[in-house]
């Protein structure tokens, strides 16, 4: 049987319709029917372990999430485009032509390193930076240690 | 051609007859409504038996967790207590619906709905046998690691929508957790990419056999250490012990669901618990040769499928066991131990993965370790 293009994908819309649906349904429906509601000022409270909360969650936060992130996304974007040579490697492997498109990975992961490497030494994959590593970055931009 | 359940079971003589009735009937939507009804029966199959097996996994969990430390466990509701999950169930649903006042009420919504969905949706390229498969994507590993990415996403907007000070540090944990370790997930799929010569996950359970010695685990040195950094990416990837940073309860309360109450709840545990199905799913079906039955018993019969389900379930209960005997085994991590583990041991031990399996697979043409032992054992044998 011939299936047409777009009637392979049908699955996948339904499990993600149903996944909104059930959420939504027993949620917003099913739920309230058959559970208590009486809210109060206390119960309405962000939960500090009994304290009362301070300020908003929505403030100023580490630094280190984004150099993270930062991070991440150079590293997704490149393998991501290992996708389709690795995908090609063994058909191209068996008509012998495997050597060309290994060099061609090898030389596109040593950038990798290259990078990975730099981050390294620069101490970026360090969670919490060691007090040498910020001397040195004060002694090259010329920043005084008061 | 992506084979999906529909043309599986459009070979089959009842399917078939229904096939044509409904292309005489509807003329050339014919097919589309039969694909419509076949995968509407599988997709509910598949999230019935699925959340069944996650609401087990609660039961497993507490009662592996209560055999490892000499307790009883839940022995109450049913024989075993194996209906507890049930009752947690409608105890859930009758819990009052408590909403903060300074939440963004429209993510706090959303973000339940978004870890269920991001689940759901890998559902549809497990290969549960050689006929069960949704649909075999050719690009099936983009996909899943694509729709997994959304869990992420969830419990990054769960802790944001909260507002609150436990959730918010858990949200961050859990998405700077997730995002890191998706690199030495992605590089070690890949060298299992590389051996198998395709993305889908029926070519590379193809490109395997019955016999562990046929599975890509044990196919070269490389893979077998793969395997490893697999397994423990795809640990901190659902926030399992020992990587459970996310929802350290000890540290931050309840972390990203802190402010959740009820179904809201419910339903992000139910996600956790089904995507630690997944992940072991994809393993088995990744390294451990997922249906594959030995002595080639898995055939197009119902028994044949019957075997290779047993042999797709066997295998990724046992690496479910496995990871819930980890977590009641080794203590959490600390946030800086976890990044020096993803980003200076996994991510380097991984490219060097990818790497010598490339060249493993051009030095000796693809051929696995056991080949090449086995026919320079019988070479030898002929010398002498």
């Amino acid at each position: 049987m011939s299936m047409s293009n777009l009637d392979i994908y049908m699955p996948i819309l339904m499990l993600l319709l149903l996944g909104v649906l059930l959420v939504g349904i027993t949620v917003v429906l099913i739920s309230k029917v058959v559970r208590p509601h009486n809210p109060n000022p206390v119960k309405e409270q962000a939960y500090e372990c009994g304290e009362d909360p301070v300020g908003s969650a929505w403030s100023l936060f580490n630094m280190r999430f984004y150099v993270t992130g930062l991070i991440f996304i150079i590293f997704d974007v490149e393998s991501a485009l290992m996708f389709p040579v690795v995908a090609v490697f063994k058909s191209m492997n068996e008509i012998g032509l495997g050597g060309l498109v290994l060099i061609e990975l090898i030389i596109f992961i040593t950038i990798l390193v290259a990078g990975l490497a730099y981050c390294w030494r620069k101490g970026d994959l360090d969670w919490v930076k060691s007090y040498k590593m910020s001397e040195d970055s004060k002694e090259g931009t010329g920043i005084e240690n008061d | 051609m992506t084979d999906t359940i529909v043309s599986y079971l459009a070979k089959f003589g009842p399917f078939k007859d229904l096939l044509e009735f409904l292309t005489e009937s509807y003329g050339a939507n014919g097919p589309t409504l039969f694909a419509f009804l076949i995968f509407l029966v599988g997709v509910i199959i598949i999230v019935t038996i699925l959340s069944t097996i996650g609401g087990l996994g609660t039961y497993a969990e507490r009662k592996i967790s209560a055999d490892m430390q000499l307790r009883m466990g839940p022995n109450r509701v049913g024989p075993y207590g194996i209906l507890q999950f049930l009752a947690d169930g409608v105890k859930m649903l009758m819990k009052e619906d408590i909403v903060p006042k300074d939440v963004d009420r429209l993510l706090f919504f959303i973000a339940p709905m978004l870890a269920l969905t991001g689940v759901f949706g890998t559902l549809a390229v497990i290969p549960f046998s050689s006929g069960f498969t949704l649909t075999d994507l050719n690009v099936g590993v983009v996909y899943l690691i694509g729709i997994s990415s959304l869990v992420g996403l969830a419990i990054f907007l769960g802790g944001y929508a909260s507002n609150s000070k436990w959730s918010m540090l858990g949200g961050m944990r859990g998405a700077s957790q997730i995002i890191s370790y998706e690199i030495p997930i992605v590089l070690s799929i890949l060298a299992v990419v590389l051996l198998s010569g395709g993305l889908s996950f029926g070519v590379i359970t193809r490109a395997q056999g019955g016999w562990p010695h046929e599975w890509f685990i044990f196919h070269n040195p490389f893979t077998f250490i793969g395997f490893f950094v697999l397994f423990i990416g795809s640990l901190a990837e659902t926030n399992r012990a020992p990587f459970d940073l996310p929802e350290a309860e000890s540290e931050l309360v309840s972390g990203y669901h802190t402010e959740f109450t009820g179904m809201r709840f419910a339903f992000f545990a139910l996600a956790e618990y089904i995507e630690v199905f997944v992940v072991c799913g994809v393993t088995a079906a990744l390294f451990l040769g997922g249906y594959q039955v030995p002595f080639n018993l898995g055939g197009d019969t119902i028994w044949g499928q019957l075997l290779q389900l047993g042999a797709f379930f066997s295998k990724t209960l046992a690496l479910y066991y496995f990871v819930i005997v980890i977590r009641w085994t080794l203590p959490r991590l600390r946030v800086d131990q976890l990044m020096t583990m993803c980003w200076k041991y996994l991510i380097p031990i991984a490219l060097f993965n990818l790497v010598g399996a490339g060249v493993w697979m051009w030095l000796f043409k693809g051929k696995s370790l056991f080949v090449l032992l086995f026919k320079s054992g019988t070479a030898a044998a002929g010398i002498h």
